[in-house]
């Protein structure tokens, strides 16, 4: 039987950078599924969310609905006509020695009608746990994703990322 | 790919299997649906899960109502939920008598047009005889302006095994709503 839930590409920040795309995404999948293993170059005490573009689109047609708790506050917040989404959460900071989990789901991807969604979680030990839900108000099939700390930041070296392809009958 | 050679051609162990399996899609046309079925769930995986996309007709911020094995007596199931709308959080809980298990996070009508809810929901242990079932999803959507992110978690209170999910809309599930059922085997 063919792979259901199948590996497309995996990447390892080798020395800071501050962004990585995957590109060439097939459209022969259902839904994509990334999941990434990171932290930013962020001082400790400020935590950058992992921001994500489709097809190099740097445009503000994104925005996000997102849940937070701190360990004593729950809080919910958004952004609007954002240059990217933020759709799992924030990243450890470069000091520490975490490296935050985080899975984003991105449904029908390939479909040409509906603006895409992602939604994801996060968590950073010892400061948040998230979740969080990201649109990019476009109809077109995502070919690449782009990840960066926020478009400001670095990832640390050590980040991983890999980009899964879920295939429905 | 060597370990499924060895398995054909020698004594090794056996080619792998997969254990993520896509069991049925459905991908409402153009007369929309209030309802989604799947039925006849084989019992020969672990675990459930129902990735999808929906929109309903009309509305906004709405929720997908989740039926189990055609049960929809309110009096089977018990639900709690934790979600935000980008301005506040909100955490609610029912017990039985109150709803069917749903979860949070459907555009409607009213909604900015193209934008659908997205969720995640996982069924685990769905065929085990011995333990209610337990409903757990992550769903929302986002509206440049408005929107909703929320973990929902639901029991319905039966020992039988699922074999058969309901998705209900609060109106009528709009042409390119899908909803995709996976088998998960450990």
């Amino acid at each position: 039987m063919a792979s259901t839930y199948t590996p497309i590409a995996t990447y390892t920040v080798a020395s800071a950078q501050a962004s990585y795309t995957f590109s060439s995404i097939p459209s022969t999948y259902t839904d994509l599924v990334l999941i990434g293993s990171c932290k930013s170059s962020a001082g400790s005490g400020s935590s950058y969310s992992l921001g994500m573009r489709f097809n190099g689109d740097a445009g503000t047609n994104y925005s996000s609905t997102y849940i937070i708790g701190s360990g004593s506050t729950a809080t919910s917040g958004r952004s609007t006509s954002a240059s990217y989404m933020m759709p799992a959460g924030t990243m450890a900071w470069s000091a520490s020695s975490e490296f935050t989990p985080m899975i984003v789901n991105i449904p029908n991807y390939s479909n040409t009608t509906t603006y895409k969604t992602a939604i994801g979680r996060g968590s950073q030990t010892g400061a948040y746990v998230m979740g969080s839900v990201g649109l990019w108000r476009s109809t077109s099939a995502i070919n690449s994703i782009t990840v960066a700390p926020e478009f400001s930041l670095n990832f640390e070296a050590g980040s991983t990322f890999t980009l899964y392809g879920i295939k429905a009958a | 790919m060597l370990n499924s050679l060895v398995g054909i051609y020698g004594n090794g162990v056996p080619a792998s299997t997969n254990s993520y399996e896509s069991i049925q899609t459905v991908t409402v046309g153009a007369g929309g649906a209030s309802s989604v079925d799947f039925t006849s769930i084989p019992s020969t995986y672990t675990h459930l899960q129902v990735r999808y996309i929906n929109r309903s007709s009309s509305g906004s911020a709405l929720s997908t109502f989740v039926r189990l094995n055609t049960d929809t007596s309110t009096a089977n199931y018990s639900v709690h939920r934790l979600f935000g709308d980008g301005a506040s959080v909100t955490a609610q809980g029912w017990g039985t008598g109150s709803f069917t298990a749903f979860v949070t996070g459907t555009t409607g009508g009213s909604d900015t047009a193209n934008t659908f809810g997205v969720g995640i929901i996982d069924i685990l242990d769905y065929a085990n005889v011995n333990k209610y079932k337990t409903i757990r999803a992550l769903g929302g959507y986002d509206a440049n302006g408005s929107g909703q992110i929320s973990l929902n978690s639901s029991t319905w209170l039966n020992t039988t095994a699922v074999n058969a999910i309901r998705l209900d809309s609060q109106n009528t599930f709009v042409q390119n709503s899908t909803f995709a059922l996976y088998g998960i085997k450990a």
